[in-house]
């Protein structure tokens, strides 16, 4: 039985800049780079050395502990750089794609006939596990665990992200089978989101639970879902794929090659024309950001929305998970007297001397600038407001900050991930980083807990 | 923007730069956020943000505050001249309240007080800001303006400041800061002041200035007649309620005696209106505080009428008093507005926000009645609420904990591949 969710607690960020549903083919990129900030808990070991060719789908290095989990290459080339860091911790691999593709192909999985286990092989060696994800933790799903149920969002309510339903047209086949795999992996069910009103290709699928999904953000967010839907309990597991993903899990399953291709939506108000692009994990975000065409020079490019997105460069490269791209301007300037004079150019969940309440459907055009400067946690009641979870907002942080284990369990911080946090972090008057400390606190618990 | 200020926002910025890492960066950081709000920008996480910052927010209250900080100052001109010359026949606003000569005793009176407490208390959080090498945190803006308007007018200023300077350390910084407090500062000063200090903090001679000092003359042997100024309670507590000339409408306007600015019921509704509209200050505290008071007033009131008490007992006077007409009279609407609103020290789930305001109500009344050495109870009933606040809220969230707990006795834990269990439990499910 399909179960609809309506939130009210959330708030619509409206901002200018939203990309135009069409979509053009993006050039191709000459060097692709996996960043591993991407993939966070997994330590990296090396199975090419630097000036190897590979094929694309060809893997690059594997899960230090699950050597059975590949990481491939989007493309075919060189390895030409191994990036690394402080305790030489690898941070980046860059490769010079070949100006033929070459891709690996692996012999085709019987999908009816095939089993959990069968199919948990097939997805690791051809290196599309790292796109399940798992909660608790918000990292990438143990292969050896079976959750107790899938959630996949179809819905992206987030500021300026790519609109699921027109990005997946078209790829109902690729769903389907990704779904259908998904499925054998647990006893419990797929839930899958859609918009209330959206005509999302996945309406149509077998073997799911469909769930309608109404409200502001984060209505969207699959946290979300799984907190009004089946939430996680202590030694529970749930897996998440984004719905984008599932695109490239579905191609696999069906092809045998690792087709990293995706649209991307590139949004924000520095881009002069926002659109979607057709390009390839780990381009060069350069290849399509100036064909559309950028305002001035001082602007911030992020991989993945406003809200939850990681800074990038104008040189930068898509991130491994990410279908939007999003330049907005720096705010690196001073405002006189900017904490007490009216504001009607910001958006505000407030309405001390803010206006923003007086047009709730206007587009804005917000900067990076934190608009103060950050606090001891004061001001109660705002979080509660734009968070639709039945958890209590400030005293988790409060708890992940002191690393009380005991209160982080019981509050409920097995059933959150950061991104469920960003909008808490928006409002918040003190400037908090609640994302971080959630981040923070999953890791203090996954390791003393597991 | 011109080229002038530019070159201001400039030399800022380097002078910034100049005192990054050192000892007084944060009170130059405190002066130069006052006038700009900084360049700073967001990292990951969240890359935009709201408009609002704790600056902007206590600039609000202060706001709410502002009306009656003014009406305060014309009345302390206005309760002075009345004690001395009667107050006027055929009263009128103009004529007798907003003159000139009300407000120069404002001046003179009113605004020594509010610079006292700004002066002495930012200057104690700028010494530990530096000390300490955390930047200077808002929250003293709003108490800076409360202090004043919750003292009797004649308090001498070197009892402010000594109180100001206990309230700001014990109150707050001990405890590590803005946020980070137990009690109220702006009532911990009001409780310092009413305990070490207290013939300056009550009777009848102490609401009206130049009582005090009259009183010294008559003492002294000068033939003046005795000026006083009784507050509403206090000829209550008396029983000498039909002495009293005020009517409830005075009461409203607020052309009574009592603390700086306490007085005025109806600019402080309006103030809390503001703040309940701006989102700032919490409307659950504000409405179920106003429901206690209702609530243990009309209880009283019920007692009275049963024959429980008689006229003879010193309770009749406030007990017999109609319950909604406490709301009226003495600190309990500006208590209510303004001091049990604090996000810091009162309860902070919005559950807990029912119950906290519903007490304080209950027991401002309480105490009103009761006490026999001060007939006004807000602030005491707000600090014992600050007190118990953290306890309210571990109850509230406890419930939320229990909901999980009960929840986990049907989790489904699946046991992991490597298990025996599990692959059979594969085998029924593929």
């Amino acid at each position: 039985m399909s179960k609809d969710i309506r939130i009210k607690k959330g708030l619509n960020i409206n901002l200018v800049g939203a990309a135009e549903q069409t979509t053009s083919k993006a050039v191709l990129s000459n060097v692709y780079a996996i960043h591993l900030s991407d993939f966070h808990g997994i330590t990296p070991k090396m199975l090419v050395k630097e000036g190897v060719e590979i094929k694309a789908g060809e893997a690059l290095f594997y899960n230090k502990n699950r050597e059975d989990m590949l990481f491939v290459s989007p493309v075919s080339g060189e390895l030409i750089e191994i990036e690394r860091g402080a305790r030489r911790r690898i941070l980046t691999l860059k490769i010079l794609a070949d100006k033929t593709q070459d891709t690996l192909e692996h012999s085709k999985l019987d999908l009816e006939k095939a089993s959990a286990h069968q199919v948990k092989e097939y997805l690791l060696k051809g290196g599309c596990w790292p796109f399940i994800k798992q909660r608790p933790y918000d990292i990438i799903a143990d292969p050896d665990t079976t959750p107790k149920a899938i959630f996949i969002s179809g819905y992206n309510t987030a500021p300026l992200s790519a609109d699921l339903d027109y990005v997946l047209q078209g790829k109902e086949k690729e769903l389907q089978a990704a779904i259908s795999a998904l499925g054998k992996m647990t006893p419990g069910k797929v839930h899958v989101s859609v918009g209330k009103s959206a005509k999302s290709p996945l309406t149509g699928l077998n073997g799911i639970e469909l769930h309608k999904v109404a409200g502001p953000h984060p209505a969207g967010l699959v946290g979300t879902h799984i907190n009004k839907i089946d939430p996680i309990n202590k030694g529970e597991l749930v897996w998440t794929v984004s719905a984008q993903d599932l695109v490239i899990i579905g191609e696999f399953l069906l092809t045998g090659t690792f087709n990293a291709e995706r649209i991307v939506a590139l949004a924000g108000s520095s881009v002069k024309q926002p659109k979607y692009y057709t390009t390839k994990i780990g381009t060069e975000i350069s290849t399509f950001l100036y064909a559309s065409g950028v305002n001035g020079e001082n602007f911030r490019v992020i991989n993945g929305d406003v809200l939850t997105g990681l800074k990038s460069k104008q040189d930068g490269h898509l991130g491994y998970y990410n279908n939007t791209v999003t330049c907005i301007p720096e705010g690196d300037d001073y405002e006189f007297f900017g904490w007490n004079k009216p504001i009607f150019n910001k958006i505000s969940a407030t309405r001390a001397l803010t206006f923003s309440w007086l047009q709730p459907n206007k587009k804005y055009d917000l900067t990076t600038n934190t608009n103060g400067e950050h606090r001891a946690f004061v001001v109660t009641g705002m979080y509660e407001k734009v968070f639709p979870m039945d958890i209590y907002p400030m005293q988790l942080l409060k708890a992940c900050m002191v690393k009380d284990l005991d209160e982080m369990e019981q509050l409920g911080l097995y059933e959150v991930a950061p991104e469920d946090f960003s909008l808490t972090e928006f409002v918040c008057v003190s400037k908090q980083p609640h994302q971080q400390i959630i981040r923070e606190g999953l890791d203090l618990l996954q390791k003393e807990i597991g | 923007m011109s080229d002038k200020r530019l070159t201001f926002k400039k030399r800022l910025h380097i002078i910034k730069h100049h005192y990054r890492g050192k000892k007084m960066a944060p009170a130059f950081n405190a002066l130069h956020t006052f006038l700009f709000t900084p360049d700073e920008t967001t990292h990951n996480g969240s890359h935009v943000r709201a408009a609002d910052d704790l600056k902007r927010t206590m600039n609000t209250v202060i706001m709410a505050l502002v009306p009656v900080l003014l009406f305060s100052m014309f009345n302390a001109g206005y309760q002075h001249y009345s004690a001395i010359n009667g107050f006027p026949q055929d009263f009128s606003v103009m004529e007798h309240f907003l003159t000139w000569d009300n407000f120069w005793i404002g001046i003179v009176k009113v605004l020594p007080l509010v610079v006292v407490s700004y002066g002495i208390g930012l200057l104690v959080e700028f010494i530990f800001a530096v000390i300490k090498g955390h930047e200077v945190e808002e929250g003293y803006l709003v108490t800076g303006m409360l202090v004043p308007l919750i003292v009797p007018i004649d308090t001498p200023l070197w009892m402010l400041a000594v109180a100001v300077v206990f309230g700001v350390v014990i109150g707050k910084e001990v405890f590590g800061g803005t946020g980070m407090n137990i009690l109220n500062p702006a009532l911990t000063i009001r409780a310092f002041l009413f305990f070490a200090y207290p013939t300056w903090m009550s009777g009848d001679k102490v609401w009206v200035h130049g009582a005090v000092e009259r009183a010294q003359e008559i003492a002294d042997g000068a033939n003046v007649d005795a000026i006083s100024g009784e507050t509403v309670l206090g000829f209550l507590a008396q029983n000498k309620g039909a002495e009293m000339s005020y009517s409830m409408w005075d009461a409203f306007w607020g052309f009574i005696p009592g603390s700086v600015g306490e007085t005025p019921t109806f600019l402080i509704l309006l103030g809390g209106l503001f703040l309940i509209f701006s989102k700032i200050a919490s409307w659950r505290i504000m409405v179920s505080a106003v429901l206690g008071s209702l609530v243990m007033g009309l209880f009283f009131n019920q007692v009275v009428e049963w024959g429980w008490i008689g006229e003879s007992s010193s309770f009749y006077g406030l007990m017999s008093f109609d319950f909604w007409k406490h709301l009226l009279v003495g600190g309990l609407a500006f208590g209510i507005v303004y001091m049990a609103t604090d996000p810091v020290t009162g309860a902070q789930t919005n559950r807990g926000k029912w119950i906290y305001g519903f007490l304080i109500g209950f027991m401002s009344v309480m105490i009103r009645v009761f006490n026999p050495a001060y007939p006004e109870g807000v602030f005491l009933a707000i600090l014992l609420m600050n007190v118990f606040a953290p306890t309210i809220d571990h109850y509230v969230i406890r419930g939320n904990v229990k909901r999980r707990m009960k929840r986990l006795k049907n989790a489904t834990l699946l046991p992991k591949d490597s298990d025996q269990e599990a692959k059979e439990l594969k085998a029924e499910t593929v």
